[in-house]
């Protein structure tokens, strides 16, 4: 499957709707997802794309955006 | 060996309703209760200091424990709100229970001060005797400084905790526990001395989501238990949805953890002995059942500690 629609994907099931949003806009600012979204959110990419998320990369800057979430898996090789 | 002897607790009489603090801040009630699960909170009068807060808590404990004041070795207080840089609240506690010379520790930390406060009395208190731990704070005061800021001030309340750490005698043993810092996050909970506090939300939660169960589940596997095995969790009271997802990693029911974040909100180092000390007016731990604390907080720091029911 296509990586955006992947992350689409995942951002759908944790918001438990249609996330429109722009792929460089923040997912949190924009109100689809809130705080305890984002761990669903890391917790979603770890098993979808069987890549393991260490502490020290829980910050909420590299997940804020559908961009910035495809840079990171891209940068670990996914 | 180290034994939970006793909790106390203290909270100040003034309700602060959702509405109140929402008025202030540009929010209502249902909102606050949805993002936190907090009905209500206390603030103390303006005459009422961190070390008053911290006394009532001690008495209580004292007097629930049926030990004198005379009778501790040593007296730990975690206060992430005490209103001066030094000397800090632990020595006038002392000296208002009537003490001159048994020797006292301030521990500047919030949250999850409490919890270190136990560990550390669990470990000296074999050659010190028994140990006063208490956490205390005055949110009310770092809540009010302008600009008062939403996310902050729906979330805060007054009130204190204390625990008996005792070497010999106590309802429950205390087994081990496991404790946790990162200073790579000092900035994303902090308060500075004369401004407001400042909280990067979403990284706490974030962080907390994680580390919290992992203190936990890590420490129970180091003793062969499951989190499904453990009467009791008394964890820091500060958000209803961080309780459970707590919960929910550890595959266990919310009910266990036992929760009165609605009645007093976060009351940060003291929250979790005062949940601790309402939930032993009516329950107690059986013979070999397991209680576990756990804790996050400012630093960051944070971790777990398992007791046991004594025979």
């Amino acid at each position: 499957m296509d990586k955006r629609k992947q992350i689409l994907e995942i951002i759908r099931a944790v918001a438990g709707k249609e996330p429109t949003v722009a792929p460089d806009e923040s997912l949190f600012d924009s109100g689809v997802l809130d705080s305890f979204g984002l761990q669903d959110l890391v917790t979603g990419l770890e098993k979808s794309f069987g890549v393991k998320i260490p502490d020290s990369d829980l910050t909420p800057r590299k997940f804020d955006s559908i961009e910035r979430i495809e840079e990171y898996l891209e940068e670990h090789g996914k | 060996m180290a034994f939970l002897k006793a909790f106390g607790s203290y909270l100040p009489e003034r309700i602060v309703t959702n509405a109140e603090i929402g008025a202030r801040v540009g929010c209502d009630a249902e909102w606050i209760r949805n993002v936190s699960g907090i009905d209500e909170r206390r603030f103390a009068r303006d005459d009422e200091s961190v070390t008053d807060l911290a006394l009532r808590a001690a008495t209580d404990c004292l007097e629930r424990a049926k030990v004198h004041a005379s009778e501790l070795g040593m007296i730990l207080v975690a206060s992430g709100s005490w209103e001066r840089q030094f000397p800090g609240p632990a020595a006038s506690v002392a000296n208002r229970l009537g003490l001159d010379s048994t020797p006292c520790l301030d521990m500047p930390m919030a949250s999850a001060g409490s919890l270190f406060g136990i560990s550390l009395a669990s470990r000296l208190c074999a050659s010190l005797g028994p140990i006063l731990v208490i956490g205390a704070e005055k949110m009310s005061k770092v809540v009010e400084r302008e600009p008062m800021e939403r996310g902050v001030a729906i979330l805060f309340g007054d009130g204190a905790g204390a625990c008996l750490v005792h070497p010999s005698d106590g309802f429950a043993r205390i087994v081990d526990c496991g404790l946790y810092s990162d200073g790579a996050y000092a900035e994303d909970l902090k308060l500075p001395f004369s401004s407001p506090l400042e909280m990067n939300g979403r990284s706490v939660i974030l962080q907390a989501s994680r580390k919290i169960p992992r203190a936990i589940a890590t420490l129970l596997e180091q003793h062969r238990r499951r989190a499904a095995d453990v009467g009791v969790f008394l964890m820091h009271q500060a958000n209803q949805n961080l309780i459970a997802r707590v919960a929910q990693a550890l595959e266990v029911a919310e009910d266990k953890f036992y929760s009165n974040i609605k009645k007093f909100g976060n009351t940060s180092s003291a929250s979790m002995l005062i949940a601790a000390a309402e939930w032993s007016t009516t329950n107690e731990l059986a013979p070999g059942e397991t209680l576990c604390f756990a804790a996050f907080g400012a630093g960051f720091h944070w971790g777990a500690l398992l007791a046991e029911g004594s025979a």
